[in-house]
């Protein structure tokens, strides 16, 4: 598959994007602006930039704790989403849920999840509702590889099958669930191998190459309105954060955090990729400078914006 | 006026909810050809399609973590725990999950499920298939929790449940099922108003005896005793245990200034608890003649042999020995 060039820059843009609105959240963590922690996805945008950008609006996403650079993905307002994390009333949940439980339902988000795996099962539920209501569309549910180890992986994986559900699980797969490394968690040959068992056709991919998250997201969507099976993608990883503010990585070397951010870097292998192509320098600064000012601007209107008001959140229980 | 049991009469609410609600559908356990291990379901596959009658696998997690993701999408599921025990097995969707997100996505997304299961003991099924487990989901906001206590309200409790636009845990304890009464067939309510309000089961001045589910009947046995003939005992029946009446329990109390509580459930944290302590932090505390009493299931699991079982539960003769105590 060879991109047109809008939808290379559009890749491109995305993942900047994402890693500046996490950049710019780290900074205003560290000025000590935002309550609570957050699980930052940098080093992983090419997964959520490659995965969300080959759906349409009306395809479903189930995310997760470090759901960021999804939400972004699906046409989230990043100015939106700084307001939730600052407590505004702006903010996608009024300040209820902060940088674990954004959803995006006027983009197709049906939430970030805070439970490890929690999002599996409701995808499932979602994709039962296309299939009764006989849409054209997918959901796609990211998770991590900590989610494998769930009971609800196993059970949302075999009901996805049974019931031919229009589903799309993509495991993004950091190769940590938070200090446990994966090699030392998942037993068998492969987390792509788990999918397979159930009857569900699973490949394990360069989660770092925007471009062949973006082909094979395009391609299990197209077989899975054709065919009415699932499909499983290992997307394999890293982050460079700790797991959340209070890591101290004593978990893995810095040797190896960087060989990921010298060699591995989605960002700059792809604008390696698009230099080598044709496309000039200025272009990219130009896209850059725009990503830029869009999460500077953001910024300083979320700041501006008034806080959640107390109101009575007994209430705000119940529908 | 049909004569039928919980079972047969949350059978015909069903089949009212799909027949008149094409987003509904049932998913849960046996739900299908079986007819549901306690027959509630008999029929519906037949009269619906497997498309809307779905059965499946052993596996309560994804039955109700499927049910609050179809919830959000369209789709009125309406799942099945085949007992109520099982639930446990499904505690992070419904915890987690369906209670949460209507809160913590800023009020953007309902989740309008109904997850019905067995529950009770008295059938001899022993510990792990006969608990009471609906003060458990009381703790969580975002749940209301509904306890029949009769063929009627099951009927009536379940269709609006249905309709309310948030997660119901509906406790359907398993004795219910096998006493038949004639049961009036309503109409689908325009709205939910009906779940929260308790029901004056009978009328009285001298003693308040506030239960729920099946208890309400072992209540009504023990008051119609004859060495209570000469009092006016008041029944109410919470219906919900979660939003609680206490309006109705307070316009009772103001007549009658006695409270007895009586519950199959352990007491410990439980809605008997609640009841007492939201009555005694009020001014009813100073209406009150005597202390409160609450009568309950013991601190133990459900043994199998009929003489130990009935030695956990609550029987008729333990409750005529409280309200003797309290008159």
């Amino acid at each position: 598959m060879t991109l047109k060039l809008d939808k290379q820059l559009e890749l491109h843009r995305m993942m900047m994007l994402i890693r500046l609105f996490e950049e710019a959240l780290e900074e205003m963590f560290s000025r000590g602006l935002l309550h609570g922690t957050m699980h930052l996805s940098i080093g992983q945008e090419a997964s959520a930039a490659g995965a969300c950008l080959a759906l349409d609006k009306e395809d479903l996403i189930t995310s997760t704790h470090r759901g960021h650079g999804h939400c972004l993905g699906k046409g989230a307002d990043p100015f939106k989403m700084f307001a939730e994390l600052l407590g505004r009333e702006d903010g996608y949940c009024r300040g209820r849920g902060g940088s674990m439980h954004i959803a995006d339902l006027s983009n197709g988000n049906l939430g970030a999840n805070g439970i490890v795996a929690g999002s599996l099962t409701i995808s499932v539920g979602a994709a039962l509702s296309f299939q009764m209501q006989k849409k054209d569309n997918i959901v796609l549910c990211f998770f991590g590889d900590g989610a494998v180890n769930e009971g609800s992986f196993h059970e949302a994986l075999n009901l996805a099958s049974l019931w031919d559900l229009p589903v799309l699980f993509l495991c993004e797969n950091n190769q940590y669930g938070m200090s446990m490394a994966s090699d030392k968690a998942v037993a068998g040959e492969s987390i792509a191998s788990r999918g397979s068992s159930y009857g569900i056709e699973s490949i394990q991919i360069d989660g770092n190459d925007v471009e062949a998250v973006f082909e094979s997201v395009t391609n299990f969507k197209n077989e899975i309105l054709s065919s009415n099976r699932p499909k499983f993608i290992e997307a394999v990883t890293y982050r460079y954060r700790g797991h959340s503010k209070s890591d101290r990585n004593l978990y893995r070397t810095s040797d190896e955090i960087e060989y990921w951010k010298e060699e591995k870097d989605p960002i700059k292998r792809y604008i390696g990729k698009l230099i080598e192509s044709g496309v000039t320098e200025e272009k990219l600064k130009e896209i850059d400078e725009g990503v830029k000012e869009l999460i500077r601007d953001s910024v300083k209107k979320a700041l501006d914006s008034p806080m959640s008001p107390v109101t009575n959140l007994e209430e705000d229980s119940y529908a | 006026m049909p004569e039928l049991t919980a079972g047969q009469s949350i059978n015909k609410a069903l089949s009212l909810i799909l027949e008149k609600n094409q987003t509904a559908f049932l998913a849960g356990e046996d739900i299908g050809i079986y007819g549901g291990a306690f027959g509630v379901t008999e029929g519906l596959l037949e009269e619906f399609g497997s498309e809307r009658i779905k059965d499946t696998p052993i596996s309560e997690d994804v039955i109700a973590g499927l049910a609050v993701g179809a919830s959000m999408t369209g789709s009125r599921p309406i799942v099945e725990m085949q007992f109520s025990d099982f639930i446990v097995n499904a505690m992070d969707p419904i915890v987690n999950q369906a209670a949460k997100l209507h809160f913590m996505y800023g009020g953007a997304v309902n989740v309008p499920i109904v997850i019905r299961g067995a529950s009770g003991a008295g059938t001899g099924a022993a510990a792990q298939h006969s608990q009471s487990l609906e003060s458990w989901f009381c703790h969580v906001p975002g749940l209301k929790v509904v306890t029949p206590s009769n063929a009627q309200n099951a009927y009536d409790l379940l269709l609006s449940s249905f309709v309310d636009p948030n997660p119901v845990i509906f406790m359907e304890h398993k004795l219910i099922y096998k006493v038949k009464e004639n049961v009036t067939l309503n109409p689908i309510p325009k709205d939910s108003s009906y779940l929260g309000n308790a029901s004056v089961a009978q009328e009285g001045t001298d003693l308040t005896v506030v239960s729920y589910s099946n208890m309400v009947n072992v209540v009504k046995e023990a008051v119609a005793m004859k060495e209570l003939q000469n009092y006016s005992i008041e029944i109410v029946d919470l219906q919900t245990v979660s939003p609680i009446d206490f309006e109705t329990i307070k316009n009772s109390l103001i007549k009658t200034k006695k409270l007895l509580v009586c519950q199959e459930a352990p007491s410990n944290s439980s809605v008997g608890t609640t009841v007492v302590s939201e009555v005694v932090e009020s001014d009813l505390f100073n209406v009150l003649e005597t202390a409160p009493k609450l009568v309950s299931g013991l601190h133990s699991p459900m043994p199998s042999a009929k003489h130990l079982e009935s030695t956990v539960i609550p029987q008729k003769e333990d409750i005529l020995n409280a309200i003797q105590d309290m008159l």
